[in-house]
Order: structure tokens, then C-alpha cells, then sequence
């Protein structure tokens, strides 16, 4: 009797331990990623790829509060000049190199001095990066810098091996080194992104998976139908359109969270002659456009309710929302007395030119039919996405639909945007008061100094309304009802620690 | 023979220099800023200028030409700008992917194609004639997107006979991999079996009113062997010139096909490459899918020369 227990014991833990073993993850991507090399990257499913595969500095929680990873600590000196960070022990890169801070140093170097490194731009405050023992290190800034800590919790902040970089230069990225729990196996692209478990992981307890594998799947439906079929377990950015056809399925679970990011309408407001329009030289006009706009039905009609309605360039969940200013309810009178106001009682003309894939085009032509009941007729411009791209910063163009992925600080949602010499302000927008506003946010380390700015500042561009914000997208996650444990985070990343499938 | 080919080789070859003007040219007047998608979302103006002076694109554009030639001829094609891949790497890789599509695809093409046209002309203005035509004008109408994704939802979804979509390669698992291929394959081989269909049948009604066809029926031959060996192989010359243009295409990337499928192939590259501005890639695809379709043409000539002994002295 004992026997046959313990043989059954056996097998009942031999089976488990073989399940276990079996433990392969296959997550479906949008889209093929770019060179996997945190310094040279630019996409966003490139970054889905390395929060498994290259652990940063620090991390961010689901309410953006910044927390430990790689640094388990770190202090700011009291002019805000200098960042001392205390560095985890007892870390190694997949290659058996150890994570101490000349890693860190020699990380920030290449971050900030590769030709090809697509990072300088989030790290020009650092001046010296320094050694000082070998679990600290610290950071010497030109000017205080408020959303540093941020851009370390992103590409910025993350650790490659030194060792490697070093050896495969500006090829890393067809083998990437780092630290974090998956390692690099091999790469096929348009096919697959193979990681597996790195038994070294210093926090390996957390992961439950041997083998993650990336499968770009662009079309929509084709990815849904690979997870309904069992050849996916999990997929990143179900349309808003299969919403309610995974909610009614008993196998399927489905996460979401409200993105960093923002779509909107970009106006051309002095960048060139063609500027000059009753759209870019007129914020009356532009405001009654906003006003003509029910976001709310937009979020309906076009996104069957998944996204969220927006206004300003964060969206309403974040704590650096302007609640003075809610997503105004659609006017049409007022509308109408606006444009009459600004001396176009009979009606203008506006043409926006929008990416030609079919959402951009049904939510702008939504935006069509109700501008239009205000006495704005908008004509449709579709573009391919890199004409677009070209045109808007050339000044050729009048209104430009688009958008920003988001950052976790609010200040890359809106600097770059709305101040003078912002490198990517389209509208070439200026107002001296802003500009003052958001380079005084950006060096204040008091979070309530920062939004007091951030309020002033939004109340202005309400007002001035470059651009008018349409909506927020949001991040939605099928899974397969095996895998648990999975939390979304408004940057749209899947965080694999403490993601397991149940027995 | 052997001087046939050369002769054909060598007209090949102005023709394959035009090829690669032309792409180069084409590449160059596609609108919008290749670089300003590479920057990144946050163009940071210092990277756009270091990324034009990388690639040379501030050369003039003769020059940007010559340097990509010259690279090409040495084996050379340059490396994808977003990948750092080499693309020769990339063609090496996506190649076999293409070709096990194309050739399955053809396979199914012609084992439904040939037999319906040969059938719909031999029982012309019958039932069997129209069923062939219907089925073939299905075949031809129906978009292979919609298609393709009915039958994911079908065989993968509903009935989880095989994989929805993804790619195996041959070597590794070669039972799953013609399994995967499966859908796809069938996708693209209706809609040649279509155009083969209706070339066979035409062909074959041609063929069945000559005087040597008559003759051999008279002879008293079975009727299998007159349609077979004497009606079939005559017919077959226009068919193999519409089976190797069909083919040379196929080798180009069954681009809807390989995106609804997810197939790594040359299609998919190449859609994602100009979507990306990766000029690398998109010259050096098209480059190598010409040069593969003039080869393909020029395998037409060697076969009608096999099939038809009177061309040998034209």
C-alpha cells in the first residue's frame, strides 16, 4: 500500500515536474521589432522584448511611481545636481559578467556617445557619470533634471553587458547581452523572437516560464484566431473591435490599461506659409473645432468604448491631469458662435491630412460629419505614415491627425511639443509664458511645484490649442485563461515576473 | 542548348541593369523622409543628420547609385537600416520560406488547373464545362484575404486541424512545415488553378479541332491516349509560359497571403521594408526577384524547345 502511494506520488509529481517544464510562453506582437539593442531601438514592441530580456535601473509601478531594479536606492543632492544611486548585489549579466557601477558608467557612456545611439536626447543633463565604490554610483547633471529618473526606467536605463557591447559594437543588437530574467536565443525576422529562462536571475523565484517566444502577427483578426486556436497564449493590442467577442468567450481573459499617449489634431500654426490659415492663425477657430467634437462618442463609434475620451496631453487617470478642465461635453451653438465671432459666420474649410490606415480614417471621418453641423467642413488628406511624417515637419500641411506613444514623465509629453524650441513642435507653437512654464517643471524636483506648473501651463494651451487631443489609446491584453498573474501597465509593456499558467 | 542559354543570359543581363535603375530610381521618388522614420519618434535632429551622412544620403543621387551597385556587384546588397541585418542574409533566409509557398502553391494550382481545363474542353457545353467554369471563376473572384482568414477561422479555430498561421522551416520539422504551409498554399493555388484553367482549356479546344487530332482518332487510338499524348502536349506551350510567369510571381512574395498568414517570406519583408524606408532591403529584394524572373523566363524557352522539337531550328 505505501508503495503504490508512493509510486503514485511519484507520478503525480513526475507529471507536474514535466508540466512544469513545459512552461513556453508564445506572445503575439503587432509588429516585427527593430534592432534589439536598447541604445539604437525605436519601436515600441522592441521594448515589449526587452522588460524580458534587459532589466533597467529602476522600474515604474502601475501608478508611475518610480521603484527599485537594478538600483535598490538612490538620493538626490540637495541643488538636485547630483544623483547617487546604490546598485543591486550580487547581479550578472546573461554572459556571466557582473553588474557593478563601472557596468553602469560604461552603459551611460554608450547611451550617450554611440554614433548610433538613440538615447542622447533622454540623457543630455548627465555630465560625469562616476564609480564611486563598487555598488555606487553617481550622476552629475548640467541642470536639474526632474525627469531623469523616468528616462531610466525606460531604454535609457537599460543595462547591456559591457563585455559584449564592447566585442559586437553597433552589431549587439543581433545578439543581445543584458541581466534580465529571459536570455537571448536566436532571432528570426517576421517570424520569431526565441528567449529562454536565465537560471541566474536575481530574482528568479518571480519566473515561471522556461521559453518566451515573440510572434509578430500584424493582422488583427489572424492574432486572435492564433490565440483562440491554442497557438498563441497571449497577444498585446486586441482591437477595440474584438472587445466584446473575447469578453463573451469563456477561454479567453482580457486585461487593459490607459496608454501614456494621446491622438490628436495637430494644427500648423506657424511653421511656414501654410500657416496661414483661418485654422492656424485663429484659436477661436480652433477651439470651436474642439467644440463641434464629441469625444465620448468618438471613444463609442470608433473604439467601441475601450479607449478613453482626452483633452489635454495626459489622460484623465493621470495624476498630472488639469481636472479644471474635463473633457468638454460637444457644443455646437457655441461652436458656431465662435467661428461667427472670429469673422467666419459662413462656414470654413480645413484640410487635415491623416495616416491612411482605416481607424485613423473612420475616426477622422467621424470627426467629418460633426465638425461639419458646426459650419466646418474638413477635407481628408490620407498619407502614408512617412509622408505624413515629412509634410507635417516640413510645414506641408494645415491640421495633421497624429499622435505620441507616451512617456512615464509628463514632461515628454508636452515639452518637446509646446515650447519654442521643442524639437518635435509641428505647429511651431510659441507663447514665451509656456515656454517658462515647462522649463520650470522640467527642473523642479516637488511634485506639487511640478503640477502647479503643468495646470498653469494646460490652462494656457486650452486657450492657444496647438493641438486638440481627441483621445487616449488604450493597451488591451487577450490572454488565455491558463496564463495568471498578468498586470497591465499604462506603458503597454508585459512584465513577465509572477506570470505563470495555472495547474 | 548550351549556346541558346548564353545567348539568353546575355540579353539578361542590360536587362537586369535596367532593373536595378529602375528600383533605385522608384525608391528615391517614394515621398517622405527615410530618415525622419528611422530618428525615432522624437527625430532628435543631431541623429537625422548622422544617420543621412551613415547611409550618404546627402550624395547626389548617380553617386548614391554607383556605390550601391559597385556593393552589389562584389556580393554586397548592404545591411537592413532597421535590423543591421545583412540583406543577403535576409534573402538567404526568406528565400526557401518563398520558394516552398510558391512551389506548393503551384503544385495545388496545377493539380486542380490542368485536369478542369482539360476536362471543361474535352466535354465542352456540358455540366462538367460549366462546373469547371464556376468553380474557376470562384477561384479568380474571391479575394485570398477573405479567404485566408475564413479558412483560419474554419480548419484552425473551429476544427483545430492546423496551425492558424506562422512559418516551419523544411529542414527542422518537415511534416509540420508542409502542414503549416497548407492553408496558405491552398489560398494561393485556387486562384492560379483559376488562370490555369481557363489557359488549359482554350489551349485544349484548339488543339481538339486541329487535323492531326482527328487523324488519330480515326487511327483508331483510345480516346485517353489522343487527349493525353497528342491534344495535352501540344497544348502544353502556352500553359508552360502562363505556369512560369504564375511561378516568377510567386517568387515575388504573395505579399496579402504572407501577411494574413504570418509566413516570413519575401512579401513580408518587402512590405515592412517600404514601409520602413529600409532601402537596402527593398532594392536588394526586387533586385533578386527580377533577376529571378528573367531566369524563370528563361527556363519557359529552354522548355518550350523540350516540348516542341520545331522551335529548335526558329
Amino acid at each position: 500500500m505505501t508503495i503504490t502511494k508512493t509510486l503514485a506520488l511519484a507520478l503525480t509529481l513526475g507529471i507536474s515536474a514535466s508540466a512544469l517544464q513545459a512552461a513556453d510562453l508564445r506572445i503575439g506582437l503587432q509588429e516585427d521589432p527593430d534592432i534589439l539593442d536598447p541604445d539604437q531601438s525605436r519601436t515600441f514592441v522592441g521594448r515589449i522584448v526587452y522588460a524580458s530580456l534587459c532589466d533597467k535601473l529602476v522600474d515604474i509601478t502601475p501608478e508611475l511611481e518610480i521603484v527599485p531594479q537594478l538600483a535598490t536606492g538612490w538620493d538626490w543632492s540637495d541643488d538636485g545636481l547630483e544623483l547617487t544611486m546604490t546598485l543591486r548585489d550580487g547581479v550578472t549579466f546573461h554572459d556571466g559578467t557582473a553588474f557593478d557601477a563601472k557596468a553602469v558608467v560604461a552603459n551611460i557612456d554608450r547611451s550617450q556617445n554611440m554614433d548610433e545611439s538613440r538615447r542622447k536626447s533622454e540623457l543630455t543633463s548627465i555630465t560625469a557619470a562616476e564609480a564611486v565604490d563598487d555598488l555606487t554610483v553617481k550622476f552629475t547633471l548640467g541642470a536639474p533634471d526632474a525627469t531623469l529618473l523616468a528616462q531610466l526606467a525606460d531604454r535609457a536605463g537599460m543595462m547591456v553587458s559591457p563585455t559584449a557591447a564592447t566585442e559586437a559594437g553597433v552589431d549587439f543588437g543581433l545578439n543581445p547581452v543584458c541581466s534580465g530574467p529571459f536570455k537571448f536565443v536566436e532571432r528570426v525576422q517576421q517570424d520569431r523572437i526565441v528567449l529562454e529562462k536565465f537560471t541566474g536571475y536575481w530574482d528568479a523565484d518571480a519566473i515561471h516560464f522556461d521559453t518566451v517566444v515573440f510572434l509578430p502577427i500584424p493582422d488583427t483578426t489572424v492574432r486572435l484566431a492564433n490565440l483562440r486556436s491554442g497557438d498563441l497564449d497571449m497577444l498585446e493590442r486586441l482591437a477595440a473591435t474584438d472587445v466584446a467577442s473575447v469578453a463573451d468567450d469563456g477561454f479567453l481573459l482580457m486585461e487593459q490599461a490607459v496608454s501614456l499617449g494621446y491622438q490628436g489634431i495637430t494644427v500648423n500654426v506657424a511653421n511656414g506659409e501654410r500657416a496661414a490659415s483661418p485654422i492656424g492663425e485663429n484659436s477661436a477657430v480652433r477651439r470651436a473645432l474642439s467644440l463641434a467634437i464629441d469625444r465620448k462618442v468618438i471613444n463609442q463609434v470608433v473604439f467601441e468604448g475601450a479607449f478613453a475620451a482626452g483633452n489635454q496631453p495626459f489622460p484623465p487617470t493621470s495624476p498630472w491631469y488639469n481636472k479644471d478642465f474635463p473633457v468638454p461635453e460637444r457644443d455646437v451653438a457655441a461652436a458656431r458662435a465662435l467661428l461667427e465671432e472670429a469673422g467666419f459666420a459662413d462656414g470654413i474649410t480645413i484640410e487635415v491630412q491623416v495616416p491612411n490606415n482605416p481607424v485613423q480614417m473612420q475616426l477622422m471621418q467621424v470627426v467629418q460629419a460633426m465638425a461639419a453641423e458646426a459650419g466646418i467642413t474638413v477635407e481628408l488628406l490620407a498619407k502614408e505614415f512617412a509622408t505624413l511624417l515629412s509634410d507635417q515637419t516640413a510645414g506641408a500641411y494645415t491640421a495633421s491627425q497624429i499622435g505620441w506613444s507616451g512617456r512615464v514623465d509628463p514632461d515628454g509629453n508636452i515639452h518637446q511639443f509646446m515650447t519654442t524650441d521643442g524639437g518635435i513642435n509641428d505647429s511651431h507653437y510659441s507663447n514665451p509664458q509656456v515656454d517658462e512654464l515647462l522649463n520650470g517643471a522640467r527642473v523642479s524636483n516637488d511634485m506639487a511645484t511640478r503640477k502647479q506648473s503643468y495646470d498653469s501651463a494646460l490652462a494656457i494651451l486650452q486657450d492657444d490649442m496647438p493641438i486638440i487631443y481627441l483621445y487616449h489609446q488604450a493597451w488591451i491584453w487577450a490572454l488565455d485563461d491558463k496564463v495568471q498573474g498578468f498586470v497591465p501597465y499604462p506603458d503597454g509593456m508585459i512584465r513577465l515576473q509572477g506570470v505563470s499558467f495555472s495547474q | 542548348m548550351l549556346a541558346f542559354l548564353g545567348r539568353r543570359i546575355l540579353i539578361a543581363i542590360p536587362t537586369i541593369i535596367l532593373i536595378s535603375i529602375f528600383v533605385f530610381g522608384m525608391q528615391k521618388l517614394l515621398p517622405g523622409d527615410p530618415v525622419l522614420v528611422m530618428a525615432g519618434e522624437d527625430r532628435n535632429p543631431e541623429m537625422i543628420e548622422f544617420l543621412r551622412e551613415k547611409y550618404r544620403l546627402n550624395d547626389p543621387i548617380p553617386v548614391q547609385y554607383l556605390t550601391w551597385i559597385g556593393n552589389a556587384l562584389q556580393g554586397d546588397l548592404g545591411i537592413s537600416l532597421r535590423t543591421r541585418q545583412p540583406v543577403l542574409e535576409l534573402i538567404g533566409e526568406k528565400l526557401p520560406v518563398t520558394l516552398q509557398l510558391a512551389v506548393m502553391a503551384l503544385i495545388i494550382a496545377l493539380l486542380i488547373g490542368i485536369p478542369a481545363g482539360v476536362l471543361s474542353a474535352y466535354k465542352k457545353g456540358t455540366w462538367v464545362d460549366w462546373l469547371a467554369n464556376l468553380v474557376a471563376l470562384s477561384g479568380l473572384s474571391v479575394p485570398n484575404f477573405w479567404l485566408g482568414i475564413m479558412l483560419i477561422l474554419l480548419v484552425s479555430v473551429n476544427l483545430g486541424w492546423l496551425p492558424a498561421s506562422g512559418y516551419r522551416p523544411l529542414a527542422q520539422d518537415p511534416l509540420q512545415s508542409i502542414l503549416t504551409m497548407l492553408m496558405p498554399a491552398f489560398v494561393l493555388g485556387t486562384g492560379l488553378a483559376a488562370t490555369l484553367m481557363r489557359h488549359t482549356r482554350s489551349a485544349m479546344l484548339g488543339v481538339l479541332r486541329s487535323d492531326y487530332v482527328r487523324t488519330a482518332r480515326a487511327k483508331g487510338l483510345p480516346e485517353r491516349m489522343v487527349l493525353v499524348k497528342h491534344a495535352l502536349r501540344n497544348a502544353l506551350v502556352p500553359i508552360v509560359t502562363v505556369t512560369t510567369l504564375l511561378f516568377g510571381e510567386l517568387l515575388a512574395g504573395a505579399v496579402l497571403t504572407e501577411q494574413i498568414f504570418t509566413i516570413p517570406g519575401f512579401g513580408k519583408l518587402i512590405v515592412d521594408a517600404v514601409f520602413n524606408r529600409d532601402y537596402a532591403v527593398v532594392q536588394g529584394i526586387v533586385l533578386c526577384t527580377g533577376v529571378a524572373f528573367i531566369a524563370m523566363n528563361i527556363l519557359a524557352d529552354a522548355a518550350y524547345r523540350v516540348l516542341n522539337p520545331r522551335m529548335k531550328d526558329s
